[in-house]
């Protein structure tokens, strides 16, 4: 019961914190809608749904480092991780709150995203729909653990593309699985999986980035 | 209850090539306070935020008698949000280390520093003194049996200098202290204990 | 001792490859690379698994050598799978006049893990030697050996949505000295990649040995 308050309090302390700064949602937003009018030049004829889909989720996993490289840089630039750090509530409250923020972040920016994307290219179903929720889960709380990393190295903003793209390949291959083949479910249950492994994972393991 | 809070023996930190700490041995009893001096480059930081938990030596050992949530620290960076209000950082800070009668314990400690006329205003347009006086809040927060301060008074103007004064002399042997400080004649009176570093 | 056993096990898979086994009814003698191909790729998985049981080793046990016993076994795998990504290419060239096949299963997944682990070291360089380096390799080393099956699946999943190819790079069928050479193989790269590693190893831990001593004289 602790836990679930500590992640309640770090979580509002990050929603918070975005809300006043304003400056990743907007950038995100700004961002997909920018990739979209790209693609449009990048893709001859016709594209096919096949095509687009593909497009729709390199827009959001790009859209998503963008966030994701934010997430801590107000414990990176304060060092105010340490005092998270020497709290007594358990590490892995630090990445799964921080997760849900980045979350929330990612679902708005797709709010508007996915509209955007039936009025350029192709409407979007219910199956994308799940898929991008599924998909999100999965983004944010991988990438939200090697943000922390990353954030300890010199390479800083540099080194989190490079950590966060092999592990993200299973979760497009699932995402534009779900959005193009008439049954999605095993693709959506690729996806399932993924997020429960990786979630594990990460919640058993992020003590050992924060802490020394 | 264990007598000596903090043991450290031939405590060393190497940072890659560099080395930080070289065969530090301490000892610090319940109701201590112990001081710490030595000129820039020393390491007086560095053992600080080893005996505080924040670093892992990598020579030596060091046994500290103080779970997570009875220490507190203070260091260079005050560690509080500049985007949000004193009350939003003392909230979290107190809703994580569980403080309880959460709200009159932080109202207490505003007004006791002189910012409580400023609890809602976001830390960013503190100046440095109160921003200092801010983290002192957060260290005591949560009334802490061990209390490691790393240089409290350097950015501290007068007036908080003096309460800081005030608040070590109220809890100096009921808490123990491990402090580093430049200005070591302020807190002579209450050292059980010094500690000396060579650069 | 172990370099002589793996030049003597390495000279012998040779052998065998060369001249006793059988020249495959398709694709003739060239199609020889296989029984390097696959049993490197094996060879590399093992130093992959290895690694991250290092890492196990190193946050669980807190074993002071494991951390430089998983970096080196990072760096062997990495080796080994350069050398998978070699052999498929030419075998691809062999096989189907391209050098790159989108459709192999095993170099599209080496190709992933490739990329993971190259990150591996861009990570390591890029923070300073200590325990937090390497916490955080040993985290990112067991990230990778579950990346392992998970891209598998995602590979055959995407088969469907890929369009299918019928280029694919099969082995011989198993038989008689077929299997002998590919036995030979199998067991000679392994013992090669634990004497490279015994040997970065040592290597390294006499350059932290050194180091130890530079600084206690300082």
């Amino acid at each position: 019961m602790n836990y679930v308050r500590d992640v309640g309090a770090l979580a509002r302390k990050d929603l918070l914190l975005e809300l006043r700064a304003r400056d990743t949602l907007p950038a995100m937003l700004l961002f997909v809608a920018a990739v979209f009018v790209v693609f449009h030049f990048t893709l001859p004829g016709t594209p096919s749904r096949l095509e687009t889909s593909g497009l729709l989720w390199v827009a959001i996993l790009f859209t998503a480092l963008l966030g994701l490289g934010r997430a801590f840089v107000p414990e990176r630039e304060q060092r105010t991780l340490d005092g998270l750090v020497l709290a007594p509530c358990d590490r892995s409250a630090i990445w799964l709150a921080k997760s849900l923020a980045t979350l929330a972040f990612l679902a708005a920016a797709e709010v508007v995203a996915l509209p955007l994307y039936g009025l350029f290219f192709h409407r979007v179903g219910g199956a994308t729909v799940a898929a991008v929720a599924l998909a999100d889960l999965g983004i944010c709380g991988v990438g939200t653990f090697l943000g922390a990393m990353a954030v300890v190295t010199r390479a800083r903003d540099l080194i989190l593309p490079l950590l966060f793209l092999p592990l993200a390949i299973p979760i497009v291959v699932g995402a534009v699985g779900a959005s193009v083949v008439d049954s999605p479910g095993r693709y959506l249950g690729f996806l399932a999986l993924y997020d429960l492994l990786f979630a594990v994972i990460c919640w058993a393991s992020f003590e050992y980035v924060v802490a020394e | 209850m264990l007598l000596r809070v903090l043991v450290a023996r031939r405590l060393g930190k190497r940072y890659g090539e560099k080395r930080a700490l070289r065969g530090i041995d301490l000892e610090l009893p319940r109701g201590g306070f112990l001081v710490v001096t030595g000129p820039n480059g020393s390491g007086k930081t560095t053992l600080l935020r080893i005996c505080a938990g924040l670093a892992q030596p990598t020579d030596g050992t060091i046994e500290r008698a103080a779970a997570r949530s009875q220490v507190g620290y203070l260091g260079h960076e005050p560690l509080v949000y500049r985007e949000l209000t004193a009350l939003e950082n003392l909230d979290l800070y107190g809703r994580l280390y569980r403080v309880p009668e959460r709200r009159e314990r932080i109202g207490m400690l505003l007004e006791r520093f002189g910012l409580w006329d400023a609890r809602h205003e976001r830390v960013a347009s503190y100046s440095r003194g109160m921003t200092q006086r801010l983290a002192l809040c957060r260290v005591l927060l949560h009334d802490p049996e061990l209390l490691v301060l790393d240089e409290p008074y350097s950015a501290l103007d007068e007036a908080g200098a003096e309460l800081l004064d005030d608040q070590l002399a109220e809890l100096c042997g009921e808490r123990t202290f491990l402090l580093s400080t430049h200005d070591s004649a302020r807190v002579e009176r209450l050292a059980s204990g010094r500690l000396a570093l060579a650069a | 001792m172990l370099a002589v056993a793996s030049l003597v096990l390495v000279t012998t898979a040779l052998a065998f490859v060369f001249f006793v086994a059988p020249n495959d009814a398709n694709q003739g003698f060239s199609q020889r690379i296989f029984y390097f191909h696959v049993s490197i790729a094996i060879t590399a998985y093992a130093c992959f698994a290895g690694a991250a049981w290092k890492a196990l080793r190193h946050l669980w046990k807190r074993d002071p050598r494991a951390d430089l016993e998983s970096y080196v076994l990072v760096h062997q795998g990495l080796i080994f799978g350069t050398l998978v990504l070699l052999t498929g290419s030419i075998w691809a060239r062999i096989s189907w006049g391209r050098w790159w096949l989108w459709s192999s299963d095993q170099l599209v997944l080496f190709l992933v893990l490739y990329l993971f682990y190259c990150a591996y070291f861009m990570l390591r360089y890029s923070v300073d030697p200590g325990p937090q380096r390497a916490n955080l390799s040993a985290v990112y080393a067991l990230f990778g050996v579950v990346l392992i099956p998970v891209s598998f699946a995602a590979i055959r999943l995407a088969k469907d949505i890929i369009h299918p190819v019928v280029f694919t790079l099969q082995g011989p069928q198993f038989g008689g000295w077929i299997l002998v050479t590919y036995c030979i193989a199998q067991v000679a790269l392994p013992v090669l990649a634990y004497t490279l590693y015994r040997l970065e190893l040592g290597a390294k831990r006499l350059d932290g040995r050194l180091r130890d001593l530079r600084e206690a004289l300082a």
